[in-house]
């Protein structure tokens, strides 16, 4: 495998970030956002300080709702625009270090200067489409994100917004009748934005004139939280603080400060490293930079690998798909995460990062056993290879519920057919074990045999052998392998063309 | 007319631009402190020693309170004092609080709460229906039996019978608004509480208990909640009394809202239980005697639960006239969250158990189930014959059965759509794909006859504007905007003239829980009595001024019409206060005609029934057992709507929260009592792509026969059970799986593991 830029231990030349923010992040003063158009600095919180709660308690912005803390319901959510674009993510697992140098738009900003309506809004107000008007904030923020984004896949733009009154037809009536109203003016404006607008001539950041108390009382120490713009100040900075928790979306580590109540310390925030935050194509090969989110990646392989792309539409929810990383799939070890086994149906190659050391291992070397990964300390996941199309590649993901759930089975195919009889096989699976894993018995039970019904059946029992899954709040031990191999039986129908999935049958 | 006019919810504007607000939002004084309780982590057991020296010691925490400060624990049981605020040394389910912080942040009193040391004497936990049934642990001394003719006899002799066990889930609310309550200590000791509840006096009177105050020292408001579906009844009690007991002990306001875990692994949910089921019936499907046994676990307190059950054995006959008929009910007590209120409130409960046997006894006896449920509808209200009554001998006067279920037969394209499915299934080896259409029949009043009333107050100010004020709340359902109409019709103005208030114990007293669907059926009636009676008195006064009758005086668009002049609405109200008219009057109402002896099970409970259908599609994977809802038709019974837009709401709304309850959403204990579904992240809520992909929602808009406030019919609860329609297509398309000998008895949630159960067990292959 050819060896691209980012992943080499050439240390990159130190290097003004496009934002204008000195690359050595320890010396950072403050994190500095634009706030519904106005300029915001947050010097004395806790780095760990979630949005929602700046927002609710600092600012007063009670529009943005609480409902779960943990990024389920969307009762939170916010729209974020960088150089990328804008995005609706949830405050409440946000973490204000990754807002810097960003614009966030709540609720109370989509309205005019004047006080008119954003086109959703109205559009809600017609449409009925809120009753207790509790999830209402988050829907209306989604709905103007991806109505400027000329979105019109409202079911999964809102999968990750929970409504409990309305049964959602009026709000999809309302989305539909919004999508073609023009884009506000204002909600634009927060695109031109630039950090270096809002700094001070010798880079630093003015005190927010607006009070609140946001510019941070006075002369309070900056609580530790490095903020590196390119790999190598991380790889260093890790090597020398080898305990610290590097968080990129926050979608799993927010949960261990809004749930489990840890306090996080020393952390490093991963939304400046933009060297990990890319793909490129080479040689029939992805190489996918640690820090892309799956929303990035899923648009990256929805031509050449469509079942992946099916799997990662339901991957969690617009918002934390936006936020999350697939080097945190990885980094983070869960035996349900839904990228690794994906991954590991394609032979991925995992490329782990040490100070300037660097190796590559497959994928599914790297998870040793429950919560427990193949990673030095001072090591971090750099990025992943894999190749960038397989036709025969097939991702079925079964939860209690289509969207934005967590798998309880989750099943990767990747055959190779030659002359009707199969020459090579990577099976893996999540829910099945503490890892994701691969079912070693079932590919060996399967490769040198003829693609037929016969084939499969004989291999069924081989799921046994390689996996003894759990039961719990998803599934029952006894329902999860019986799915992974009636999966197998599904993708002997699914490559012969017969229909499968309830998901493809319409009214 | 303002009444039946879609107007949008009245704080549409608001809730779509962030500015609508609810508890957690108001602003409290800088000194405010925020609440947590600590949770007990056994099911069952003796706390024998806390140690909460490093929760006090925590950062910002103020104060700590556990069984030992108080002399007497407060109480926050709705029904029989049995709910200490915090364990007095018994824990009785896994999540009980056991003690209270008070610190000055959320985040620090919910830190703090994590620091105690807790050692327990586990004691043996009851946790199933079967651990309960064993212990003979139970509410009441015994089950509830009713009976109707000779049910044994006639199962006896009939040429068919089915039998069956069937277990139904319960539900969390999952309303967004997590429980929420503030308490601001006012002079001489009085309180005043903000609390998101369906029920302002139920939480004025247990604070007052528990601060040994009387009744009017304690002031209850409500604006808004967010979502309520009877989750707010009774289980924002302990709140609200915590955050006025620390208010009074410190002098400082206090606000408590649980976490979502917290609130899930502390707060009731619906109650689960176990139908077992035996049916006689004949060649055509008829039943002939029927025997249920309602086995509801009811967890470790009573709350609400006796009238719960009451209701399920209330809704067991559903549309069916059953002669023979013997229902037993049992209150199981066990050591899990005690369960509680959600819309149907039984109800839905009772129905899916008459539901399912429809459903059975069509497939032994190999007929479409529709025929069979028609088989068994009462008989229609315009047909001749002497009034059928149900199994609690209530005669059914109104029944709409047969020609809605006609309507619904004819715009859903049933028979032809079932003819295609049942084509498509034989070609179809891996998918299948299942259609059922379900009625409902509900009953509207309370079974508690005297919580049947409702008071209203309404002002006129001098400037001709109008505040509305009454005892009902407000949870999304619309029900201000619909009273609002209501009285704006009375006085001829846009509904957008009338200032709706926040529901105020200090304004309207006595009031009964904004339940049991009857919200705008009370509270309207009441609001309409407030508003006539000053409509009358500014009627008078110018029809003396006018030398006319006051039958003459008309209120219409804006304008008051008096011997042929047309005065602004305004100019009359400054009019009639120079002149020294009383401008302000309080409304009140209590429904007629019921009669109820919940012991002996007789009587008429319900002023009437309000009724629907559904008609649901679905497709199921023989594989997985993966399924999803394509389409789905609905009619539903709204009398003469008060406003069709929220109605239609409710129904779609409804349905899809049916529909939930019986597919993806699960409540899973684990073996220790733990609830394991204690977050969004675990327990799933329907999202947006598992609506219907069809929806098609109507509305039979007949007048209701009873006097109801125009003519309406209560709409909150009866569209819920519209998604039992669900369920039965998913058990059609799981039967399509077989060759018909073997029943699927698909349990509820319908989860893709239950589905596929299913599958194997028509095949033969469980």
């Amino acid at each position: 495998m050819g060896r691209v830029a980012r992943f080499t231990p050439h240390r990159a030349a130190t290097q003004i970030a496009s934002n204008g923010e000195k690359a050595a992040g320890w010396t950072m003063t403050g994190i500095a956002f634009l706030l519904n158009g106005t300029p915001v600095r947050v010097a004395a919180e806790a780095p760990t300080r979630t949005l929602l709660d700046f927002l609710r308690e600092t600012r007063g912005l009670c529009g943005t709702k609480e409902g779960c803390n943990e990024g389920d319901c969307g009762a939170c959510t916010v729209m974020v625009t960088d150089g990328g674009g804008s995005r609706a993510l949830n405050a409440c697992i946000l973490f204000l270090p990754q807002l810097h140098g960003k614009a966030v738009r709540t609720v109370e900003g989509l309205s005019g200067p004047k006080g008119e309506m954003h086109p959703v809004q109205e559009a809600m107000v017609t449409h009925h489409g809120s009753q207790c008007g509790f999830c209402t904030p988050g829907f209306v923020v989604s709905m103007a994100v991806a109505q400027m984004n000329g979105r019109r896949d409202h079911d999964d733009v809102l999968a990750g917004n929970l409504c409990r009154c309305t049964g959602y037809a009026p709000i999809i009536r309302a989305a539909e009748a919004a999508a073609a109203a023009p884009i506000p003016d204002w909600m634009e404006n927060d695109r031109s934005f630039i950090l270096a607008q809002i700094l001070t001539s010798d880079g630093n950041i003015p005190i927010d004139a607006s009070g609140n108390g946001a510019g941070g009382s006075g002369g309070t120490t900056v609580p530790p939280a490095f903020r590196p713009t390119n790999s190598d100040d991380l790889a260093d900075w890790y090597l020398a603080h080898p305990d610290a928790t590097l968080i990129a979306g926050a979608t799993d580590v927010g949960l261990w400060v809004t749930k489990h109540l840890r306090d996080l310390a020393p952390v490093a925030f991963l939304s400046g490293v933009t060297d990990l935050q890319q793909i490129e194509r080479q040689g029939g090969m992805l190489h996918v930079g640690a820090a892309v989110t799956i929303a990035a990646l899923r648009e990256a392989v929805q031509d050449r690998l469509p079942s992946l792309a099916e799997l990662f539409r339901r991957y969690a929810s617009e918002q934390v798909r936006n936020a999350a990383t697939i080097g945190g799939n990885i980094a983070n070890g869960s035996p349900i995460g839904d990228g690794p086994p994906a991954l590991i149906a394609l032979g991925a190659t995992l490329h782990l990062r040490r100070g300037d050391d660097l190796r590559s291992i497959p994928l599914e070397s790297f998870f040793l056993d429950y919560r427990k990964q193949d990673r030095r300390p001072g090591e971090f996941v750099a990025g992943i290879s894999f190749a960038e199309q397989a036709p025969s590649l097939r991702c079925y993901k079964i939860s209690k519920r289509f969207d934005q759930d967590i798998s309880a089975v989750c099943g990767c195919f990747n055959l190779t057919i030659e002359d009707g009889r199969i020459t090579a096989a990577r099976i893996a699976f999540g829910g099945m074990a503490g890892i994701p894993k691969r079912a070693a018995h079932v590919e060996q039970a399967l490769i040198g045999q003829p693609w037929e019904e016969a084939t499969i059946t004989r291999a069924l029992p081989a799921f046994a052998q390689d996996f003894t899954p759990l039961s719990d709040m998803r599934a029952s031990a006894a329902y999860r392998l019986e799915t992974a191999a009636n999966l197998l039986r599904r993708y002997f129908h699914d490559l012969n063309g017969s229909p499968v999935s309830v998901l493809e049958v319409a009214p | 007319m303002t009444m039946g006019k879609s107007l949008p919810h009245d704080a549409a504007p608001l809730h779509v631009t962030g500015q609508a607000r609810y508890i957690d939002d108001i602003p409290l004084p800088s000194d405010a402190l925020h609440l947590a309780f600590g949770l007990s982590t056994i099911a069952h057991g003796e706390v024998t020693a806390m140690d909460l020296s490093a929760v006090r010691a925590a950062p910002g925490v103020v104060a700590v309170l556990s069984a030992e400060d108080f002399s007497e624990m407060p109480d926050c049981s709705p029904s029989v004092h049995d709910e200490p605020l915090l364990s007095t040394g018994m824990v009785n389910y896994l999540g009980q609080p056991l003690f209270l912080v008070a610190a000055d942040s959320h985040l620090a009193a919910r830190r703090a709460a994590r620091l105690a040391k807790v050692t327990y004497r586990e004691l043996p936990a009851l946790l199933t229906v079967d651990d309960a049934l064993g212990a003979n642990s139970r509410f009441e001394q015994g089950p509830v039996i009713w009976t109707k003719g000779d049910p044994a006899a006639a199962i006896a002799k009939a040429p068919h019978t089915v039998e069956g066990s069937f277990e139904v889930g319960g539900q969390e609310h999952f309303y967004l608004e997590g429980q929420v309550a503030a308490c601001l200590p006012q002079e001489g000791g009085d309180v005043t509480i903000l609390s998101s509840t369906q029920h302002p006096t139920e939480i004025q009177h247990k604070v007052a208990h528990a601060l040994h105050l009387p009744m009017s020292s304690v002031r209850v408001e409500v604006r808004r909640m967010g979502g309520g579906f009877g989750g707010k009844e009774s289980q924002g009690n302990a709140l609200a009394i915590a955050c006025a007991v620390v208010a009074t002990r410190t002098g400082r306001p206090c606000k408590m809202r649980y976490d979502r875990d917290d609130d899930m692994m502390i707060t009731g949910k619906r109650h689960d239980l176990r139908i077992l089921y035996r049916a006689g019936f004949d060649d055509q499907g008829r039943v002939t005697g029927l025997e249920f046994t309602h086995l509801f676990r009811c967890g470790w307190a009573q709350d609400l639960s006796l009238p719960v059950a009451d209701r399920a054995m209330l809704h067991a006959d559903n549309c069916y006239h059953l002669p023979d008929i013997r229902i037993e009910s049992h209150r199981l007590k066990t050591h899990t969250q005690s369960a509680t209120a959600f819309r149907g409130f039984g109800g839905p409960q009772g129905m899916v158990g008459m539901e399912r046997v429809m459903d059975h006894i069509a497939h032994a006896l190999g007929k479409d189930p529709l025929q069979v449920r028609r088989t068994n509808f009462y008989r229609a209200a315009a047909e001749p014959g002497p009034v059928q009554t149900t199994p609690f001998h209530m005669a059914v006067e109104d029944f709409i059965g047969q020609d809605l279920v006609a309507e619904l037969e004819r715009t859903s394209d049933y028979h032809k759509r079932r003819a295609e499915i049942a084509a498509w299934n034989v070609a179809s080896p891996i998918l299948k794909r299942g259609l059922a259409l379900t009625p409902v029949k509900f009953g509207i009043s309370f079974t508690l006859t005297h919580l049947n009333q409702a008071g209203a107050l309404v002002h006129v100010y001098q400037d001709g504007s109008i505040q509305l004020n009454h005892g009902g709340t407000e949870m999304g359902q619309g029900l201000f905007q619909k009273v609002a109409q209501v009285v704006a019709g009375v006085f001829g103005v846009d509904a957008g003239a009338v200032k709706i208030t926040a529901t105020d114990t200090g304004k309207v007293p006595n009031t009964s829980a904004t339940a049991a669907s009857s919200g705008s059926d009370l509270n309207g009636m009441a609001a309409k009595a407030a508003a006539e009676t000053i409509r009358a008195r500014l009627a008078a006064f110018l029809a003396e001024k006018h030398q006319t009758k006051p039958e003459k005086v008309r209120f219409t668009d804006g304008l008051v019409h008096v011997a042929g002049e047309a005065y602004d609405f305004a100019r009359v109200a400054g009019w009639a206060y120079q002149a020294r008219v009383s401008l302000s009057a309080t409304g009140f109402y209590a429904t007629p005609k019921i009669v109820w002896d919940r012991v002996r099970g007789t009587g008429r409970p319900f002023l009437y029934f309000a009724y629907g259908a559904a008609v649901t599609e679905v497709v199921i994977d023989t594989l997985t057992g993966e399924n999803r809802i394509l389409r789905a038709d609905l009619l539903h019974d709204t009398g003469t709507s008060l406003n069709p837009a929220l109605d239609i709401g409710q129904v779609e709304g409804a349905y899809v929260q049916g529909a939930g309850w019986l597919t993806t959403e699960e409540l899973v204990w684990d073996a220790k009592g733990k609830l394991t579904t204690h977050a969004p992240s675990t327990y799933k809520i329907p999202a947006c792509s598992d609506r219907p992909r069809l929806f098609n929602v109507a509305l039979w808009g007949r007048a209701n026969r009873e006097d109801t406030v125009g003519k309406s019919k209560a709409v909150g609860e009866p569209p819920f059970m519209l998604g039992i329609s669900a369920l039965m297509a998913l058990s059609d398309a799981v039967a399509a799986c077989g060759d018909g000998t073997v029943y699927p008895a698909l349990d509820a949630p319908a989860t893709a593991e239950r589905v596929l159960a299913a599958v194997k067990r028509v095949r033969g292959d469980a």
